[in-house]
């Protein structure tokens, strides 16, 4: 075993320049970041942008084309065994066994991570108490509904006491009670120490993580905490404010409003339009300006920038840098 | 030094809870089988007896009547009808209703009388080769005999008298020879299937992906997988010797020990094909396909229907690549022979070599395509 650096501000992954290809695709490219411990780590991105691929080269599954990693201290390239002793990972589908009960798959979990019976004891009574699976022990995990499932899935993964977790995307198909639930827990969780790698594709998940990176075809486009990310000069550029229109007409409003000189970008979210606007642009003449084209507007005001705002501007800018590298 | 089968012990304890909990499927998987040794058992007779014949006797003396009782006497005839003309005789065997016609001619007796050579037509339906050439063969023997009983007048013996004699199956009995080959497809059969879909069915839940990022090294994870369906097959192989040797009455000469000792090497290339399978099929439904291609070959190219030496020349080398071939040769050499481990090491040692080559290249193949995918 390597020696390990025993660091108190070593970070709980440290990735640098990782790259991985597969044939001619370049699945994750040139990809750094630093997760610190106790950190809730949002890690989002489109289907298929390699944020799989990137938990799969952090434990070890995947070797580095080239770049490398460190995940609780311990080089992957060398110790991917000891690293995957450490972790715990469960994915969106809660890989746990139909067929068997509850306990037995605590048992199963257990057992894998080598714990000594009286460990494994002591061990399986604690997450059973955390999170509340005591009435359903010798129950079939298939009879579980959505929430319980991933509880038990959580409870599997933290049965060996990792430092870490991988979640990739827990919350996928359950219910809004469910998913508030299993934030809480990992907000409890996160206050004694653990930290989390969670992936997602809901925002407002996202906005409750203490830092998030956005990753787009292989590349990182984002990195750092919901408020610095808010405040980047590609999303909020100088000179420019972003406003919620509102109004019962909004896909007529949005043809119109793009027409507008001073709106850079517009969006419809719901019943409203986000636009970004020059702020030499006066809110009231726009409004006039909607008025005269037969659009009812109940209210424009200015709007702080969702982290929504912030990963579309950001692909935006991406994709107009991809497409002039090509010309 | 890392363990090299790190989960083993967990996997395996988990295997057993799922057969447990799935007795169906376990139950279906080992009655299967047995419903196959029925059939064959009871259902299939390859000794051809009785064959339908329809005759045509223009001359109708003693001595053509004498010839048919012969025909009849050897019990591969079995006449159907007498017909009065040439155009019914064929039209019986084109219609399928008789396999053998027999026309004895008008002059058939007078020839014989005379001391002339009698002939008798013999049309045979040749699209049952094996029909055609039980015929053949029985109606040249008879009428060698006859030809012979003439010329001799009991005044002499044969000069060269050939006395066969069958050793270890001697009626014939086909349960004998095919119930111990079907031992080896049925095995071969069940361990392949249930090992593919309990991969299979782990890869379909994720749960593959989930032992992935834990500890579990493959050996312990493939080998806590394969010696539950090891158990399954060694109890399958004890329920088929039982029925075959107190059901259909097979007589078993060689060790039981010796054939159970023989089988581990089977049941470990027919548990890796298994996982070949799983590494390849995405769905329990592709895997249930993908399991019958290594059945097809076992079946025809193995010496278990068809002898292997009338092969064509391209297929018989395949037939050494098959452990099926192996294992035929051990169960009917056991059971039928009485063979020893001085007669059956070398087919020991190539399935075992077989076994372990094809081991190798499942985890190797998993570890790439299951794992690294």
């Amino acid at each position: 075993m390597a020696t390990v650096p025993q660091n108190s501000v070593e970070p709980a992954i440290s990735a640098e320049h990782l790259v991985r290809r597969f044939g001619q695709v370049t699945a994750v490219n040139d990809v750094s970041f630093r997760v610190e411990k106790g950190e809730i780590f949002g890690f989002l991105g489109p289907n298929g942008s390699g944020k799989t691929t990137v938990i799969k080269m952090l434990t070890g599954l995947l070797p580095l084309t080239s770049g490398s990693a460190r995940v609780e201290g311990l080089d992957v390239r060398v110790d991917s065994e000891v690293v995957r002793e450490r972790i715990g990972y469960m994915s969106q589908n809660y890989s746990l066994y139909q067929d068997l009960t509850v306990a037995e798959n605590l048992q199963f979990y257990g057992r894998i991570y080598s714990l000594e019976p009286a460990r494994l004891k002591r061990r399986i009574e604690e997450v059973v108490e955390s999170n509340g699976l005591g009435p359903y022990m010798n129950r079939l995990s298939a009879k579980l509904s959505g929430g319980w499932k991933q509880r038990l899935a959580l409870g599997c993964a933290m049965l060996h006491e990792p430092k870490l977790l991988f979640l990739d995307e827990p919350t996928a198909g359950i219910d809004p009670v469910a998913r508030r639930q299993l934030w809480d827990l990992l907000f409890e969780l996160s206050g004694h120490g653990i930290t989390f790698f969670v992936t997602t594709h809901y925002m407002d998940e996202a906005e409750r993580c203490s830092h998030v990176a956005y990753i787009y075809y292989g590349k990182i486009i984002a990195d750092g905490t919901p408020n610095s990310l808010r405040e980047l000069p590609d999303v909020q550029p100088p000179g420019t404010i972003r406003v919620e229109i509102t109004t019962p007409e909004v896909t007529r409003a949005l043809r119109f409003a793009r027409q507008i000189a001073g709106i850079r970008s517009a969006t419809i979210f719901g019943q409203s339009i986000h636009a970004l606007i020059n702020d030499d642009l006066n809110l009231h003449d726009l409004q006039e300006q909607l008025l005269k084209n037969g659009i009812a507007v109940a209210e424009i005001r200015p709007l702080a920038p969702s982290l929504e705002d912030v990963f579309v501007e950001l692909t935006y800018k991406h994709q107009a840098i991809l497409e002039a590298s090509r010309a | 030094m890392p363990n090299l089968f790190r989960g083993f012990g967990a996997v395996f304890y988990k295997e057993v809870l799922h057969v447990r909990r799935d007795a169906g499927t376990l139950f279906f998987s080992l009655t299967m089988p047995l419903l196959q040794l029925f059939l064959l058992g009871f259902g299939i007779d390859t000794n051809i007896r009785q064959i339908n014949t329809v005759v045509y006797n223009a001359d109708g003396r003693r001595e053509s009547r004498e010839l048919l009782d012969r025909l009849k006497n050897s019990d591969t005839f079995h006449i159907i009808r007498y017909v009065e003309n040439d155009y019914d005789l064929n039209d019986m065997i084109i219609a399928g209703k008789a396999r053998v016609g027999v026309k004895i001619p008008v002059d058939y007796s007078d020839r014989l009388i005379h001391n002339m050579s009698g002939q008798v037509l013999i049309l045979i339906d040749g699209s049952d080769s094996s029909v055609a050439g039980q015929a053949i063969n029985v109606t040249n023997a008879i009428g060698l005999d006859e030809s012979l009983r003439r010329v001799l007048q009991d005044r002499a013996a044969f000069a060269v008298d050939m006395r066969p004699k069958l050793l270890f199956n001697p009626d014939s009995r086909s349960a004998n020879f095919f119930l111990p080959g079907l031992t080896a497809i049925m095995l071969l059969n069940v361990t392949t299937f249930l090992t593919a879909f309990s991969i299979v069915r782990e890869k379909e839940r994720g749960t593959l992906e989930q032992l992935f990022v834990t500890p579990v090294r493959p050996f312990g994870l493939l080998l806590g997988k394969l010696l539950p369906y090891l158990g399954i097959g060694f109890f399958e192989l004890s329920l088929i010797l039982f029925f075959m040797r107190f059901v259909f009455l097979v007589p078993i000469h060689g060790s039981v020990f010796l054939l159970a000792f023989l089988s581990v090497p089977y049941l470990f290339a027919a548990l890796s094909l298994g996982i070949l399978i799983s590494s390849k099929a995405k769905s329990q439904a592709e895997a249930m396909q993908l399991a019958f291609l290594p059945i097809l070959p076992s079946v025809f190219f193995s010496g278990y229907i068809f002898p292997r030496e009338t092969m064509p020349a391209l297929f018989y080398p395949i037939s050494y690549l098959i452990p099926a071939t192996y294992y035929i040769n051990i169960t009917r050499g056991i059971i039928l022979r009485g063979a020893g481990i001085k007669h059956l090491w070398t087919d020991g040692l190539a399935l075992f070599i077989i076994g372990t080559l094809l081991l190798i290249i499942a985890a190797r193949r998993f570890r790439n395509k299951v794992i690294m995918a």
